[in-house]
Parts: structure tokens; sequence; C-alpha cells
């Protein structure tokens, strides 16, 4: 098993990779962490935040890149949310989106209940799970110089990618999104310029 | 006596589930196989218009049909009604957000079931996608697909609602298990 040490600082991370957004960037988050992480980087029209629906993040994303291709599609979510959807990465990887990256903060715990070690810290690799999936790129990201080149990465529609990012385990003080599923689902769409039913 | 094969269902319903999603313009068609659905899954895969993803599981759909909508494009769902219990949690979103979901489920454990296995989670199918607040309908008869399906997709995509259409046992057909002999 990989040693590499659970490094970088999440929120800084998370920023890092948001900064500088394009408007062809849209992001779905998993439910937890991860969404505050999001939240704290700068709340924007074009995040989709999960409160729920744990296991769906990388869905989410599918769906939304498939229905815009001509955008790049980043969902950010966490180990264990993306363990308990494991199926959707063999979903994903069959369907080869050319616009679509999961971003897994990976600290190797289950952060939001008590910091019980969880699958990856108990040696599963979810890079070199997408790797075997057929997922066009992996990637596992410990410093800023990473997480800079995955920005990159992101933009660049390379295929479906999905970058394991080695977090520290702690849990930074909660920046909440809205957790109104209605206004979040109608102000994404306006933001594409859909209408409201 | 004749030699003719018996026809059991004269209307082409099968067709007619795929018809339907065109006519609403679904983009997206998710399904975990069954060979009910077997001819609009093989229609949707030959349709360049429309993207066709099969799911490792059911509430896998859930998820993808949410993001094609806030993408603007509308899709489906097809399942057997045992994949029904794996969404359970998942419909949760369409639930939170009011998207629309266009479920269309065969069932099982419902008539005539072969399979023991099958009747737990046939005979709680309806019931717990109600619980879960996804309206639903029921098609015994050919002739009820159509204008079931037509309705359940106006009221999921012109009302943001969770709608299912339940393709009954005695529709579909018994399940042949064992070939008999003369």
């Amino acid at each position: 098993m990989d040693k590499a040490v659970h490094a970088l600082d999440r929120r800084e991370a998370v920023a890092r990779l948001l900064a500088d957004r394009s408007p062809d960037l849209l992001v779905v988050t998993g439910l937890g962490s991860p969404a505050y992480d999001v939240m704290a980087a700068g709340d924007d029209d074009r995040n989709f935040y999960l409160w729920g629906a744990m296991g769906g993040a990388a869905m989410v994303g599918l769906g939304l890149a498939r229905a815009q291709p001509g955008k790049s599609v980043l969902v950010v979510t966490g180990d264990a949310e993306a363990m308990m959807g494991l199926g959707a990465l063999a979903t994903i990887a069959v369907q080869k989106p050319a616009n679509l990256t999961i971003a897994v903060l990976d600290n190797g715990h289950f952060g939001e209940t008590g910091m019980q070690a969880s699958h990856t810290g108990l040696g599963v690799e979810l890079d070199k799970v997408a790797a075997s999936l057929g997922f066009a790129w992996t990637d596992r990201v410990s410093d800023l110089a990473g997480v800079d080149a995955l920005r990159a990465k992101i933009a660049a529609l390379a295929g479906a990618g999905l970058a394991v990012l080695r977090i520290r385990a702690e849990n930074p003080p909660r920046v909440l999104p809205p957790r109104d599923g209605v206004h979040l689902k109608n102000r994404f769409r306006a933001a594409l310029g859909f209408a409201t039913n | 006596m004749s030699s003719e094969p018996v026809i059991a269902h004269p209307a082409d319903w099968r067709s007619d589930v795929f018809r339907v999603l065109k006519r609403h313009q679904v983009r997206h068609v998710a399904y975990v196989p069954d060979a009910g659905h077997a001819a609009a899954i093989d229609m949707a895969v030959a349709d360049p218009d429309i993207a066709a993803v099969a799911l490792t599981t059911e509430e896998e759909g859930i998820g993808y049909l949410a993001g094609a909508w806030l993408g603007g494009e509308r899709g489906a769902l097809l399942m057997q009604s045992s994949g029904v219990g794996n969404c359970i949690n998942m419909l949760a979103l369409p639930a939170a957000g009011r998207f629309p979901l266009l479920m269309v489920v065969t069932m099982r454990g419902d008539w005539a079931e072969f399979n023991p296995w099958q009747n737990p989670m046939g005979q709680a199918t309806e019931k717990a996608l109600n619980l879960m607040g996804v309206l639903t309908w029921r098609a015994d008869r050919a002739e009820d697909v159509e204008p079931l399906l037509h309705g359940a997709a106006s009221m999921a995509f012109n009302g943001d609602s969770a709608c299912a259409v339940l393709l009954g046992q005695r529709l579909i057909g018994e399940k042949q298990w064992v070939k008999t002999n003369g």
C-alpha cells in the first residue's frame, strides 16, 4: 500500500482547485465536508450541493456532463461518499464522458461521524480502482503544486478523470451552503439559461 | 387446429414505451435491463439522439437524471421492481429538489411468479415508491401503457414530480422457466 501522507489542508486545496474559476466550470458536491469546503471557497450559482443522497454525487456529475458536453463538470466529494457509489465509477468509465472529473477528498476517515477509519484509510486506493475501471486519467495529489496541475487538467476536457486528494483528517469549522434543494436546482439551471418550470 | 402463434397482447406496448419517451423529448435512458424493457432499451441504444446508460444499480439512475435535468435535459429510468428497493434513500434527491423523475418499472412477484424470492420486493414496490413520494400508475393491459406513461411523463416534466409507471406481470407475460415438451 502506498504510504503517501495525507498532508493537504482541505480548505486550502479546494480553494486552489476552484481559483480563477471559469464560467464553464460546473460543480457538484457530495454531502458533508466537501460541500462545506466548496462553499468556503465561494458560493456560486453553478454549484449544486448535495445534502443527502450519499453515493450519488458522481452520477449527478455524469448526467450533468452528458447534458452539457461543452462545459467541464467537477464532482468534489469525500472518500466514503465515493465508496458508497463505487459502481457509479464503473458506469462513468464505460460512458467515457470527456468533461467529467471526480475529485475525491480522501482523509481515510468518516470525518462527519467521529473519524472512524474508512475503507481508503484501511488500504483501498480509489485512483487505482478508477484506473482499472478504464478512466482516461487518474491522479493522486499530495501538495498544492499537484492541485494546480489538476486544475489545468480539469479545464482541458481530457476525458473522465478521478483524482484523489490526500487531505489531513480534521474538521475545519462548517461553512454551510443553502439546504433548499429547489432553490439550488433553480438557480443552477438559471445560470445555464434554463427557465424555472 | 391453427398453427398461428398466440398473440397475447395485440397492442405493441413495448414500442409504445419508447414512442412516448421520444414524444416527451427524453434524451437520456438509464437502465438496469429487464426482458420487459428489452425493446425500449434496444431502441434507445440505436437512437443517436439518446444517451443510453447502463447502470450497475438502479439508484445510480436517480442521480444521473437529476444531473441531466440540471443540465437542461429530460430522461427516464427503466428497471425491474426489485430495483425499486435499491433506490429508496436516493429518492430523497428528487423529493428534496423537486426534480422531475420518470420511472418505468417492470413487475416481478406480482402475478404468476415462479420465483418466490421476487415476491417480497414485488409486493412492496408500489407502497415503497408511494412512501418516498413517488406517484404511481399500474398498467396491466397493453392499451393502458401509452396513456398512463404519457400522463406520468407530463406530470414529471411539467409538474416537477417523481412518477412511476408499473408494468404488471400480466401485461408482460408469464416467464417460461421450464421447457414443456408435448
